[in-house]
């Protein structure tokens, strides 16, 4: 990006000067554009082109904004999903979020992204700007965001540089959500010495509207205005998505001339707050046409996105725009990432109407430009022109490639090494010690440390959140409509086997939605993964989507959005393949939520649900004690996963069930833990007489489920399980005068000892 | 006829929302006020909410105090009007010096959203008579500058006046015990919430609007200082 400022001795590029030095040097390389990429734009241009153009293709053309190495792949997203999927829909890919029907005439849209590569370099702001990029994504649907998610991925938890990212994180998006008024009702913290030099911090935002306010990113209606809202454009974040996102750390010093900011950009909560209720108001008020939030590639993305969703043309005064920094260029403006800006096109005649709304909120906002019928989104500065492109052909007609895939040489070798061969704890006293260090194990202690930063309470609608297995939030306080979500992904399972793994992910969200209660209604997804151009990347990649997308069509449920991040890798070591899977589901009464916790009613039984099998390839355990990964993650069966979530949700529906707990990382000691401690009560166990109690307490077959049943509603719900052919176990019984969990023959753990294992490793960690 | 009790936005006030529904839940009337009017639409009481106001860059609260509505709370208040300040409505009472002290950064240097015990340490006050004295209420507590500070004067008249309503209940949460937390965020004495020396206005860094329903909070707890409120509105 510094290219603009020394081969014309501090003279604007402008289109007629390009047309007449064709033989201008320029630096795309450094911006990150390959030679037949460069060639290509000049096919399209017929000439050079201007430096402002070249940096608008270099980003919208990076992997980030362009979607080139994953496009041919999540093409498969949309083959396999069917009409009956796609009538729920009111807003898929493509669009800033996926927008779903929800009944009652509301509306929810939610959507995942990463902003894992500015996390790495600063961890606090980047952080921040991931929740803020996402709840502007939402806002640009139309709807009132409503809460956030945050699936987070470190490096080992006792490594320094951790100690580092983890902190800065959190308190980055604390800090940045707190500020906005948004709960945040939970989300994943995953560690894995994969993830050391290259931390996943993915944000999910949900946001519900009425039907008939849906908002969509069209520029249409020729002469109608094109309105830049929010904060000022600054220097920060220039070329993020072309630098940060799209290429490995190592190279990313190209580049001299003058000083710029930091590529991360600098997050500002209030002002994003403010925004958020101007632009609600706008909405009311009906002055927007159509919407566009500024974020990665910045006005570069948000012009010649609306331009070809419209009719097509836009005009644009790039002088207009309002500078935090003094004598930016051109190719600065379009290509800068300050935060908390937004685009809308707005009838002429409600322009100042618009004004008066942002005036009230003291948000600055100015018309720079109009929807033409040109066909060219022509951008002028100072009455020159310095961009004149077909818009589709930034936005939407980048580089697509067809990158080789090859499964890797040694993913026999790993399935082959599987966990049969590890050490089992078989004596009582074993197990209740790898009982104990299990639940103090960094992937499985209490995730308090980090959640207790967050507010999980404003606006008073949060109904449940962490630990509980998904967040739910009352969208009507009149009918108590609400939604859930869930997002979930283990790496290790996927490293196994990518196309399973990702069913895997795919099936835990689901059965973490089913059980509070909550009916699953579609997916969102945002795949983590290493570098594109390693064909054992692209194979894990193909494979996950597949897996994925096959799985959401026997589920029935569909993908309406997501995002991919590819280049997450420390040198040329990749992070485990993660492709995590977030499913909103909705529910009619949210005061039919079913907790986790045990104890709400006097008398309970513990049942559990599913089949359990001798699983432990890629399990909690092998990692925790062998430190070993191999062999075949759990076996997957959606079928399964279907009936159980039914028969979830008509527990919940007819007051059955008064706890529920999924069975995922740690399988049924792990659940049993969390559903005592959640509700402060102890309970006894009984295991089956002929069963092995290793498999039974620490395996981690999918499909499975723990719920407490209040004795009366016992019989009924057996009855009802045994009917639909769902297997299920009489384990135990809760029992409200226990201070401990007793597993007979095997242990008795006070629940004050339990919490203390569970609660006290990342205080120690990180305090 | 029912009470009509202001609930003031600023920019950058979250749970402006919150305390209009506690205040709808007793079936008093909230009547939004705007923080650039100086105008308190014939309000009987005003409550100011938690959030950010101004993004509270500067000093929390510090902004706010100068907004054109404080001028007129101010002026309320010393007419007697009941005024609640709750989280950051509590840091802009104490900047604009309808309270004495001040809230500075929690001693553990992290936002804490945790639910938290309090004693009802003063129940004459107009906002808390519907409490037993010495009740143990369960509410949320969340915020990054919420460890009360004053001068040991000011603590004394404080505690000799019974001025202080709340007080963080350190050993009435099991899981808080074994951490071996004393305090939340290191509050001096314990302080969640002081009152005037005529009981109406009352700050509190906890948030009793967040406990209004088990559905959505810990308790329904936090109800009680809406309900003291109108008895005192409706006896009058």
């Amino acid at each position: 990006m510094t290219s603009t400022q020394p081969a014309l001795g501090g003279r604007i590029d402008t289109v007629e000067h390009a047309a007449a030095t064709p033989d201008h040097p320029q630096p795309y390389r450094e911006l990150g554009l390959k030679d037949d990429e460069y060639a290509r734009i000049r096919d399209i241009l017929g000439r050079r082109p201007t430096d402002a153009e070249l940096a608008m293709y270099s980003v919208m053309w990076s992997e980030h904004c362009s979607y080139k190495s994953s496009k041919a792949h999540l093409r498969y997203f949309g083959e396999t999903t069917t009409d009956e999927m796609r009538a729920k829909m009111l807003a898929g890919i493509g669009e800033n979020a996926g927008v779903v029907d929800i009944g009652d005439g509301w509306a929810v849209t939610f959507k995942v992204e990463s902003h894992n590569h500015p996390s790495y370099v600063e961890p606090h702001q980047g952080a921040a700007t991931g929740v803020g990029g996402i709840v502007r994504d939402i806002l640009a649907m139309g709807a009132r965001p409503l809460a956030v998610l945050d699936p987070l991925r470190f490096g080992p938890a006792d490594a320094p540089d951790t100690k580092r990212v983890l902190p800065g994180v959190v308190a980055g998006i604390g800090g940045y959500g707190n500020c906005l008024g948004l709960p945040n009702i939970g989300g994943e913290v995953v560690f894995d010495p994969s993830y050391a030099g290259n931390p996943l911090v993915n944000a999910l935002c949900v946001g519900a509207m009425r039907v008939e306010d849906l908002h969509l990113a069209h520029a249409s209606g020729v002469g109608n205005k094109v309105m830049l809202f929010g904060a000022r454009t600054g220097l920060d974040g220039i070329g993020g998505v072309s630098v940060l996102a799209s290429e490995t750390f190592a190279g990313d010093e190209a580049g001299g001339g003058r000083k710029k900011l930091p590529s991360v950009q600098v997050g500002d909560p209030f002002t994003e707050k403010v925004l958020i209720e101007c632009c609600l108001e706008l909405f009311r008020s009906g002055l927007v046409v159509g919407i566009q939030d500024l974020g990665g590639a910045g006005l570069s993305c948000a012009t010649s996105e609306l331009a070809s969703a419209g009719e097509g043309g836009m005009r644009v005064e790039l002088d207009r725009v309002p500078l935090r920094a003094e004598g930016m260029t051109p190719a600065e403006i379009l290509s800068s990432e300050s935060q908390e800006r937004m685009c809308a096109v707005v009838r002429p005649d409600d322009v100042e109407a618009f004004l008066r709304v942002c005036a009230k909120w003291d948000v600055i906002a100015v018309e720079i430009g109009e929807v033409t019928d040109t066909g060219r989104l022509q951008v002028h500065w100072h009455g020159e022109t310095v961009v004149d492109v077909p818009p589709r052909t930034v936005a939407h007609e980048g580089p697509v490639y067809e990158r080789p895939v090859e499964r890797p040489a040694d993913q026999d070798a790993l399935v082959a090494d599987g966990p049969e061969r590890l050490a089992r704890p078989s004596t009582p006293g074993e197990l209740r010690e790898t009982l104990l260090r299990m639940v103090a194990s960094p992937n499985l202690a209490s995730r308090r440390w980090v959640t207790e930063q967050y507010d999980r309470y404003v606006r008073g609608n949060t109904v449940l959140a962490q630990p509980a297995d998904s967040g739910m939030v009352r969208i009507d306080e009149e009918t108590g409509r609400g939604v859930a979500v869930a997002t979930d992904c283990n790496g290790r399972y996927v490293k196994l086997d990518p196309y399973q793994g990702a069913q895997l992910a795919l099936a835990e969200a689901y059965r973490n939605v089913a059980v509070t209660g909550a009916v699953p209604l579609a997916v969102t997804n945002c795949l983590n993964f290493g570098s594109p151009e390693d064909p054992g990347v692209m194979w894990q990649f193909q494979q996950a989507v597949r897996g994925l997308a096959d799985g959401c069509r026997e589920l029935g449920i569909p993908v309406t959005g997501g995002n991919v991040s590819f280049y997450n890798q420390t040198g040329g070591t990749a992070i485990l393949p993660t492709p995590v899977v977030g499913v909103l589901g909705v529910i009619d009464d949210v005061r039919r939520r079913v907790p986790a916790g045990i104890g709400a009613e006097a008398g309970e039984t513990l049942l559990l649900l599913g089949d359990t099998r001798d699983e432990f390839g890629g399990s909690e355990w092998a990692h925790v004690v062998h430190g070993h990964l191999g062999g075949r993650p759990p076996a997957v069966d959606l079928a399964r996963e279907k009936l159980l979530a039914e028969v979830l949700v008509a527990g919940s529906r007819d007051g059955m069930v008064s706890a529920a707990h999924d069975l995922s990382e740690g399988g049924l000691a792990q659940a049993l833990v969390e559903a005592a401690l959640a509700g402060q009560t102890g309970c006894r166990v009984v295991l089956p007489a002929d069963v092995d109690p290793f498999v039974w307490l620490f395996a981690e077959s999918a499909g499975r489920a723990l719920v407490a049943i209040p004795r009366s509603e016992e019989l009924r719900f057996t009855d009802m399980c045994s009917a639909r052919g769902l297997p299920w176990t009489r384990i135990g019984v809760v029992d409200p005068a226990s201070k401990a969990l007793e597993i007979q023959d095997v242990a008795t753990v006070d629940l004050a000892e339990l919490r203390a294992a569970w609660e006290g490793t990342l205080p120690a960690l990180f305090d | 006829m029912t009470a009509r009790i202001g609930v003031i936005t600023f920019p950058g006030t979250l749970d402006d929302i919150d305390a209009a529904r506690a205040v709808r839940s007793v079936d008093a009337e909230p009547v939004a006020l705007w923080h650039a009017d100086a105008d308190l639409r014939g309000v009987d009481a005003v409550i100011v909410p938690g959030g950010f106001s101004y993004g509270d860059y500067l000093r929390a609260g510090a902004i706010a105090r100068f907004a054109p509505v404080m001028t007129e709370v101010v002026r309320a208040a010393r007419r007697g009007m009941p005024v609640l300040g709750i989280c950051n409505g509590f840091q802009i009472l104490c900047e604009s010096g309808l309270l004495p002290g001040a809230l500075v950064r929690n001693a553990g240097l992290h936002f804490v959203c945790r639910d938290q015990w309090l004693r009802v340490e003063n129940n004459e006050t107009v906002w808390t008579t519907r409490y037993d004295a010495g009740a143990e209420i369960l509410v949320p507590l969340k915020n990054m500058e919420g460890r009360y500070v004053a001068d040991p004067a000011t603590l004394d008249e404080l505690e000799g006046e019974g001025r202080v309503v709340f007080r963080y209940l350190v050993d009435g949460d099991a899981s808080q015990r074994y951490l071996g937390i004393d305090s939340p965020n290191g509050a001096l004495n314990h302080i969640a919430g002081i009152a005037d020396a005529r009981g109406r206005v009352v700050g509190l860094m906890p948030h009793p609007e967040h406990a209004i329903d088990a559905l959505t909070g810990p308790s329904d707890d936090g109800l009680g200082m809406f309900l003291s409120v109108l008895d005192a509105l409706v006896a009058a």
